[in-house]
Parts: structure tokens; sequence; C-alpha cells
């Protein structure tokens, strides 16, 4: 009970620190901004003619590829700029609380601008009749998939104290792991590669588990995918930090 | 209270820290003395978990800080080199969130928050962002922040660093009241300050613990009485190469 006690305090501060600067509300407007010029403007939502959110949600790793590193890289580069980390990692907290805590902190600000989506959901509602069970397991994938960029810029933000590297080498990463399932890509792989290792390269990408959700198939192996993703990238965070202790 | 053996830090092939061996019991104020790149810093830092030793032992209170870091970190209140805070919080933020860590809780929380902005003299600037403080009263609100729990064991690096005089002053006797009752370990590079208020001093060069006594024992050793003057003859700065 004591380490959930430590990690809420970490998600207050950081949830707090989102708040007290203009930097959330920035955000929340260009998140909103860009959802809907791409779901309205490129997505072709209106004439699509069919009741979906399918422009909405293929957008997101895109989206997703500048926004949540620039969510996620002052994590743990700002600690080591100000020297804060040395005061947080001498206080009784366990390396792993600040972490997780830092972490959920930044999923909990994304999944907050996921909900102020809410107006498209209700235009499609409003318009015809969508399935809702599918819209549902796409913001359910769009929330896994935004945990899963954010984990690589925790990571990233760990290996340096200057937030631009941070974010330069978080969005690289997460590129990768859009590249590697992206279908033009795949496509013109398998004219030079053997068909079966560019799927299980494919099999690395969050493009080709955050289909199912799009069609709103909750399948466990990509739930599994994304977690695997955010726990390898926050196990990864904890040995970067303590490398960088060592010294 | 603190018991530290055989402690050895190496960065790559430089030895920061070489073999370092002391004890500090409740009732102690020990100071360290040496010049810059002596290892002061990294042995505090050691001694408060943050970074692990090479080799050697450290217990506070009991408590291994390898071994079990977080009881042993419990007792602790630090004041980092250079006092960081979190720039974007405001200094009752802060110590709110320092009290809260070290499981204060509702009135207890708020009671440990007003009698540190007491000590530290915090009233003008409490919910007036980090960032925005003086160099001082971001020291000061560093060491509030160290002093929260009320802790039996005090580390701090450097605490008048950057105090002005009347806060140095105020600063030495808040150590030395505290120090009747707890153990504390502070650096410092003001001889005086080690006499005013130390009941021990260890100097350290190139990483070695080089004298190791009361202020009255080290000065002494030298003909005129003057610590600055042992402090001179024993150490050598960072840039001469060891032979
Ligand atoms: N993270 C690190 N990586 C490499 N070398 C380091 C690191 N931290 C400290 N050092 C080196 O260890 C030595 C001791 O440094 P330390 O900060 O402990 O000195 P200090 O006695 O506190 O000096 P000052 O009086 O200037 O504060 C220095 O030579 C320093 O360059
Ligand atoms: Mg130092």
């Amino acid at each position: 009970m004591n380490s959930w006690a430590n990690i809420m305090a970490i998600v207050k501060r950081e949830l707090g620190g989102y708040f007290t600067s203009p930097i959330a509300y920035v955000f929340l407007v260009i998140f909103l901004l860009l959802t809907g010029f791409f779901t309205f403007t490129v997505g072709n939502f209106f004439e699509r003619g069919e009741a979906s959110l399918v422009s909405f949600f293929t957008w997101h790793p895109w989206l997703y590829l500048f926004l949540v590193p620039a969510v996620g890289m002052r994590l743990w580069s700002e600690e080591r700029r100000l020297g804060t980390m040395e005061l947080l990692l001498t206080m009784p907290v366990t390396t792993w609380q600040a972490i997780v805590g830092k972490f959920l902190a930044s999923w909990l600000f994304l999944a907050l601008a996921l909900v102020f989506t809410f107006p498209v959901a209700v235009t499609v509602n409003w318009l015809g009749n969508p399935d809702n069970g599918v819209i549902f397991a796409g913001y359910v994938g769009s929330l896994f998939l935004a945990g899963s960029y954010l984990a690589v810029s925790c990571m990233t933000s760990a290996m340096t104290r200057n937030q631009v590297i941070s974010f330069i080498v978080s969005v690289l990463i997460c590129l990768f792991l859009i590249l590697a399932g992206y279908t033009p890509v795949t496509d013109l792989l398998t004219r030079f590669a053997n068909p079966r290792v560019v799927e299980v390269v494919a099999a690395f990408s969050v493009m080709t588990h955050f289909e199912g959700f799009q069609r709103g198939v909750l399948d466990i192996r990509d739930l599994v995918f994304f977690v695997s993703v955010i726990g390898f990238a926050l196990f990864t965070t904890g040995v970067i930090i303590r490398n960088h202790r060592a010294g | 209270m603190i018991r530290v053996e055989n402690l050895t830090k190496a960065f790559g092939p430089k030895l920061a820290v070489n073999n370092v061996s002391f004890t500090v019991e409740r009732g102690e104020v020990l100071g360290f003395l040496g010049p810059n790149g002596a290892g002061k810093s990294t042995t505090m830092r050691m001694v408060t978990g943050f970074i692990p030793p090479t080799s050697g032992k450290i217990t506070v209170g009991g408590h291994d800080m390898l071994e079990n870091p977080l009881p042993a970190k419990r007792l602790l209140g630090y004041l980092p080199e250079n006092a960081p805070g979190y720039a974007d919080m405001t200094v009752h933020g802060f110590l709110s969130f320092a009290a809260e860590l070290r499981g204060l809780r509702g009135a207890a929380r708020k009671r440990a928050i007003d009698r540190v902005v007491e000590h530290c003299l915090l009233e003008n600037v409490l919910y007036q962002t980090i960032d925005t403080l003086s160099k001082g009263y971001k020291h000061r609100t560093c060491l509030a922040q160290s002093l929260i729990h009320d802790p039996d064991i005090l580390i701090m690096d450097e605490p008048t660093d950057g105090l002005d005089p009347n806060q140095k002053h105020d600063v030495r006797n808040l150590i030395k009241r505290m120090g009747e009752n707890k153990a504390i370990i502070f650096s410092t590079h003001i001889l005086e300050e080690v006499e005013a208020v130390c009941s021990r001093v260890i100097i350290i060069d190139r990483g070695r613990i080089v004298a190791n006594g009361t202020p009255k024992e080290l000065k002494a050793r030298s003909p005129e009485g003057r610590l600055e003057d042992v402090f001179r003859a024993i150490t050598l700065p960072d840039t001469v190469k060891a032979h």
C-alpha cells in the first residue's frame, strides 16, 4: 500500500506540473485541431458516407508520432537537468515507483486528450448508426498505442538531460514501430527480402496490432503486444537510470 | 547512526572516493572539508543512496543502504549540492510533495510544512514558483525539504552556499542546535563554519581521508593554531597530479 501511495504522490505532482504551465492547454488544443483536421479533411469523413470512425483512428499512429514524444520527452531529462533526480531517488521511493508514477501521469494526460475527442463519436452517432463497440475498441487501441509511444519516450528521456535529443530519438524509434508494419513499406520489403522475415519484422509494428482494434476486434494478442512494449520500455528506463547513477 | 566502511567509487579509471571509512553518532556534527573535486559530494551521494559505491559498506541507523535502502532512506534528510528543486512548482507545492513522499498526510503534513517554513523563513515566497526564487531562497527551500520529516540523520552538501551573512549565521545555528540530537554530516569550504558548528572534521583530498579529528585537534597541528594553514599543508588542488 505504501508503494501505491508513493506512486500516487508522483502522479499528482506530474499532472499538476502539466496544468500549471500553458503547455498542457496548448497540447490539448493542438491535439484536437489535428485530429479534427485529419478526420474531417484528409480522412474524408463525410464523403465516406459510412457511420464509423475509421478516418479518425487511422491517423492516430502518425499523429501520436510527434505529439506523444512531446509529452514524454521531459519526464526524466528534466529531472536530470534540474538535479531533482537526486532528491527524488534519495526519498524513500524505489526507482520503479518513480518510473511507474511518471508514466501513469502522462498516460492519464493523454487519456484525457482522447476523452476530449468525444464530439467526433457523438457526431457519427448523430449522423448515422455506427457500431459503438467498434468505436470503443478503437479508443482502447488508441490508448494503448499512445501508452507504447509514451513508454518509448520515457526511455529516451532517461538517456539524456536534453529534451530535444530525447524527443528526436523517441520519434525515430516510434517511426520504426510504425514503418515495420506499414503496408507500403512491407510491400516494398517483400520484393527484396524473404516474406517470412518481413512478416516477423511486421509483428513488431504497432500498425499490425492497432489494425485489429480499428476493426473492432479486441484480440488478447494485440493487447499483450502493447503491454509488452510498455513493460519492456519501462524496464529499460530503469536499467538506464541505474547505469546513469552508477556513473 | 552512520557507519561507512572502506567506501570506494571509481568513475572509469578515476578514483573519486578511495577507501573511506568513518562513523557519525547521534549528537555529532561531522564537517567535510576538502578542495574542489576531492570527493565530498560523491561520498554524500553514496551515503544517501543516490549512487552505488564501487565497493564498501554503508549502514544508516542499522540498515544497510545497499541491501535495504528504503528504511535507511526514511531516516535521512538530504540537501544535495546546488539545492535542486522542481522549477515549475511553488514552494508550498514542493514541500507538500516532499512531505507526502515522507508519508506525512493531512494535519501532520500541514504541521510539518508550517514548521520548516518557519525555520527556513519561507513565508514570503510560499506561493512563488521555484524558478523565480533568488539563489538563497532556492537553497532554503531545498533545506526545508530535507527537514520536513524531522529526520534523525541529516546530510547537507554545502548548506550555506549562496546565503547572505545573516542567513549563513542562522543556518549555522540551526545545524548546531539540531546537532544536539541528530547525526549530521555537512560539507563546506568555509573554515570558520567548521570551527563554529562541527564536533568533528574530516578532511578529504583526492578521494582519501587525510585528517580526522576535532577542530581543536586539527588546529593544534599548525604553529599558529589556524585551521587554514593545516588545510593548505595537507591538501593539494585537484589540478595537481598525484605522484
Ligand atoms: N558522474 C561522474 N562521472 C565522472 N566523474 C565524476 C562524476 N561525479 C563526480 N566525478 C568526479 O569525481 C571527483 C569528485 O567529485 P565531487 O563532486 O565528489 O567533489 P567535491 O569534493 O564535492 O568537490 P566540490 O568542492 O567542488 O563540490 C571529481 O574529480 C569529479 O570530476
Ligand atoms: Mg561537491
